[in-house]
């Protein structure tokens, strides 16, 4: 941002400077442009040299799950939008209280009539030996996340000192960039501050599964290293080496620049009910300040401080009367949630329910038949719920006995309708943790015309933060608008609130190895699926793992699970390869021998240059494999997601205007790509020249040759849809040609959606991603082509010949033949 | 174990768990035999209400087959069709005996003829 034009001269309003760029400070502007957006000319100084971005979210862009922009709450529009000077990148330095001015470590001074200070808080550093070595870093801004990529990327062992959230997020993040993590934590349980102790236990046993080295009470000596971080040491002696070390044991209110200019600090600064400081003009807000003797470190009070402030500065005080906490998160995956007091003592009584094997734990403590703190582990779906009835403090004497079972068990469903659950929330019960959104406040932004989930997100910024709201938001959509509910992200099918890319994502990232196992994770509502998730997620796993997943056959379609294309009358055909479209009089022999052995009543030339045997039967199918493997021929795979054809012309050994040999490539590619499972069908074609007679410009991959070399088209269809394809770019080789269509193969493999076509999918993603990918990343580009090599080395096993030697006969064969009178089984 | 009410089909381990097997009866349709996740078996005329998809290709899940065909969803128990789809398949009475699938006969012939 310019640093120049901070005051014009024709402004007469009064001047509202903001120190602190974070989520506090733009937060409280939002709110004061939401009630007054005239009333004051606003300069915000900001200390990163950035857009104002959503630092819970850090998280999520350490474990590669987001980038940058996608976490980035207001960009440059929204501050010229609505007018605002932004001075990102040099931080206040000090507050002139006399002369109303803040001066910059950059030498800018700038006056103000109302000052707030939104300056968060800093993260403590244990004071020990080694703190300042280079590779001790904290976890509080963008600029610690790229350090600590940059140390992922090369690779060895990191240390986190601090097992609370940001510790263990932190964790999380570089244990799946690959590092090895040991996570140092003085107390005996880990997040002690959120879950009880059997709650902790049950996370230390989840993490330590995921890799993860998990010290408790381990209380640090010194971080050891010449000139740079080599390990860590801890009191009783043991030496942990390390490469990077994350303190993350805890933040302390930034407080120095109040107490240079004579504000009152106690362990905040001190603000009253309407976020004013001890000098009138000055303000606080967020993390750095103290309200009521009580300093908070979540996001929640933080939204309601922003409400009261912006009151305040419109003359319509409200007052701040301080905030319950309860905190829903997702440590690593695991879903969390806790709020009020659970440590117990007298009057309490604890209900608990423990479900091991589903790995869910509730503890809810009463005191004189009010709530007053839940735990949950591995099931949060009621925290709202415990939080709603905690804060209003109602009597649950007439609920005690079905508590634990959570609200629809409670309030007399029976069966557990996490609509009717909504349904019964209170208007004021909160629905999004992060932002601090009631339920009567999304139902009024739905009733404002934000019909999907994605304008909910964006007007009062429900489900927006973290997302573990987002099954409680849509249920609110639904409820409200009944059937207009515009999709959103479409979920896989009606067995899970994920998207394709959603699931996707968390099989890699857990590492979950089968279907079962997603199921479980995710939670599924079914209990093993639909015809619509098993075959994807069958996919999915199948991509994720080469060579180490178990194909789950009954969760194929059933051409895929017999290798033959079932027909309307229940008979299969048969379409055996014939590589680049070639083949030769051994090869027909045994077609038409087959034809008559099985009285196949027709075989038809299809459009992908091969020949197609209708009308055998099932049991047949085994023998007529037999029969086609002894003449050389194996499947080609015309059932299946998966490479269909390379169709070829007959290019420069036959064309008088061929330009390079179509053929020879078209079976290279064809040799190559085979037997590899897709999201959907993929067909390629090579022309040998711009006449294009194979039609290549309608393929999934087309290559048409020109006298330079080899101009590699993309994303055609020759479908319901014609499209034709896009250019992706031209290449002077054959083997150039090879190697793009591997990793354009792989890519779409890895980032398409289960039965996605890749026109569809370059629609979506739009070309420039593929290219950014494919053409401009060679580096990116030779990996894509290695693992879809990898892939390849155990898939290209004809599927045909194991059946034809007697594998998985049961799917061919009847269990019994029945004739009446006389049966034999 | 064949008796002159059931017909004696073969072992339970023999059908695929959330799959199927078929049993051929001699001048008219297959019988589908599902065995579902949680070990229930069903059997059903192998013919879909819709366009006569062999049920017995489809995926199992829950209580239902998917028809290869179009997709449909037959419940297992009762033989309709769920969802939107209106239609039902002739069930045939099923029963485990020593670990052995009896189908009942005089369904089979009065759902296969």
């Amino acid at each position: 941002m310019e640093h120049s034009p901070l005051s014009p001269e024709a402004d007469t309003r009064d001047h509202l400077v903001v120190i602190g760029n974070g989520m506090a400070g733009c937060r409280a502007v939002e709110e004061l442009l939401a009630r007054d957006p005239a009333r004051y000319r606003v300069t915000i100084f900001g200390a990163e040299p950035r857009v104002n971005y959503n630092r819970i979210m850090l998280s999520p862009v350490l474990a590669g799950e987001k980038c940058f922009d996608d976490i980035v709450i207001n960009d440059a529009d929204w501050y010229n939008a609505n007018g605002i000077a932004l001075v990102a990148g040099d931080p206040v330095v000090a507050i002139d209280r006399t002369a109303r001015t803040v001066t910059t470590r950059g030498g800018l001074t700038e006056s103000y009539d109302r000052l707030l200070i939104a300056t968060g808080s800093d993260p403590f550093i244990i004071p020990v030996p080694g703190k300042d070595l280079p590779g001790v870093i904290a976890f509080r801004d963008m600029d610690d996340v790229d350090t600590m990529l940059a140390a992922a990327d090369a690779g060895g062992d990191a240390v986190v000192i601090g097992g609370g959230l940001l510790g263990l997020e932190a964790a999380h993040g570089l244990s799946l960039r690959g590092m090895k993590v040991t996570v140092l934590h003085l107390m005996p349980t880990l997040m002690e501050r959120q879950l009880d102790e059997a709650a902790g236990w049950l996370l230390k046993n989840a993490l330590e599964e995921r890799g993860q080295t998990i010290l408790t009470g381990a209380d640090t000596a010194e971080i050891v290293g010449d000139g740079k971080v080599e390990g860590v040491k801890l009191k009783d002696g043991t030496l942990i080496p390390a490469s990077l070390v994350v303190m993350a044991v805890g933040i302390r209110p930034s407080v120095v620049l109040a107490r240079d200019a004579g504000l009152a600090v106690g362990r905040g600064i001190q603000v009253d009910d309407h976020m004013v400081t001890s000098d009138p003009h000055i303000l606080a807000v967020g993390e750095c300040v103290e309200h009521d003797g009580q300093v908070y470190g979540l996001v929640a009070p933080l939204w309601d401080m922003c409400r009261s402030l912006a009151d305040g500065l419109v003359e319509q005080p409200s007052g701040y009367r301080g905030s319950v906490t309860s905190t829903k998160l997702k440590v690593s995956g695991i879903d969390v949630f806790s709020a009020g007091d659970f440590s117990g003592g007298d009057g309490c009584e604890d209900i608990v329910l423990r479900d091991a094997s589903r790995g869910v734990y509730k503890r809810v403590i009463v005191k004189d038949d009010r709530i007053v703190g839940a735990v949950l582990y591995g099931d949060t779906a009621d925290g709202s719920w415990y939080f709603d009835l905690l804060k209003k403090q109602e009597d649950v004497s007439q609920l005690r006995d079905l508590l634990i079972f959570g609200q629809a068990f409670a309030a007399g469903g029976g069966a557990a309708d996490p609509k009717a659950a909504v349904a019964a929330l209170s208007d004021d019960a909160e629905i999004c943790g992060c932002n601090g959104v009631t339920k009567g406040q999304v139902v009024s932004c739905i009733a404002k015309g934000a019909h999907s989930l994605d304008a909910v997100r964006g007007s009062c910024k429900a489900s927006a933060s973290c997302g573990s709201c987002t099954g409680l938001v849509e249920n609110i959509l639904a409820l409200t608008l009944g059937d207009d509910v515009q999709a959103g992200p479409k979920t896989m099918c009606k067995c899970t609130s994920f998207g394709h890319d959603d699931v996707r994502r968390e099989i890699v990232a857990q590492g979950m190895r089968s279907i079962p196992e997603v199921m479980q994770k995710l939670h599924w509502t079914t209990p093993d699926g639909c015809s619509s998730c098993r075959p994807a997620l069958n996919y999915y796993l199948l991509c994720a793992l080469p060579g180490e997943y178990v194909d789950d056959q009954q969760s194929r379609f059933v051409n895929e699970r017999l290798h033959a294309n079932i027909q309307k009358d229940g008979t299969y055909s048969v379409v055996p390869r014939m590589w680049g479209g070639l083949t030769n009089p051994t090869e027909l022999r045994a077609i038409a021998d087959v034809v008559e052995k099985y009285n196949a009543p027709m075989v038809k030339v299809t459009g992908g240059q091969r020949l197609d045997i209708f009308g055998i039967k099932k049991e047949d199918l085994p023998a007529v494999w037999a029969d086609l493997n002894a003449a050389g021929m194996v499947s080609g795979h015309a059932y299946g997601k998966a490479l269909r054809t390379v169709k070829t012309c007959v290019g420069s050994e036959w064309c008088r205007f061929g330009t390079q040999d179509s053929t020879g490539l078209g079976v290279k590619l064809e040799r190559m790509s085979w037997g590899s499972w897709m999201p959907h069908k993929f067909k390629i074609a090579v022309s040998g020249c711009p006449r294009n007679c194979a039609e290549a410009t309608i393929k999934d991959f087309g290559v048409v040759c020109v006298d330079s070399g080899y101009e590699l088209h993309v994303g055609g269809n020759g479908g319901i849809h014609v499209r034709a394809t896009d250019l992706l770019c031209k290449v002077a080789t054959e083997q150039e040609a090879m190697d793009y269509c591997a990793a354009f193969i792989q890519l779409y493999r890895e980032e398409a959606r289960y039965l996605e076509r890749t026109a569809p999918w370059i629609e979506r993603v739009g070309l420039e991603h593929i290219k950014a990918r494919i053409v401009d990343d060679a580096p990116g580009r030779e990996a894509l082509r290695a693992r879809f090599l990898f892939s390849q080395s155990f898939s290209q096993d004809d599927p045909w010949a194991q059946r034809a030697e007697g594998a998985e006969a049961e799917h061919h064969a009847p269990m019994a033949r029945f004739t009446p009178q006389k049966e034999i089984a | 174990m064949t008796t002159a009410e059931w017909l004696d089909i073969g072992w339970i381990d023999q059908i695929p768990v959330r799959g199927s097997r078929t049993v051929q009866v001699a001048g008219g349709d297959d019988i589908a035999v599902f065995r579902t996740a949680e070990g229930k078996v069903f059997a059903l005329l192998d013919r879909c209400p819709h366009k006569h998809g062999r049920l017995s290709q489809g995926i199992v899940h829950g209580g239902a087959v998917a028809c290869p065909l179009h997709n449909w969803r037959i419940s297992l128990s009762t033989g309709e069709a769920l969802g939107e789809d209106k239609g039902c398949t002739p069930t045939v009475p099923v029963k485990i005996d020593g670990g052995r699938v009896l189908i009942c006969r005089a369904s089979t012939l009065k759902a296969a003829a």
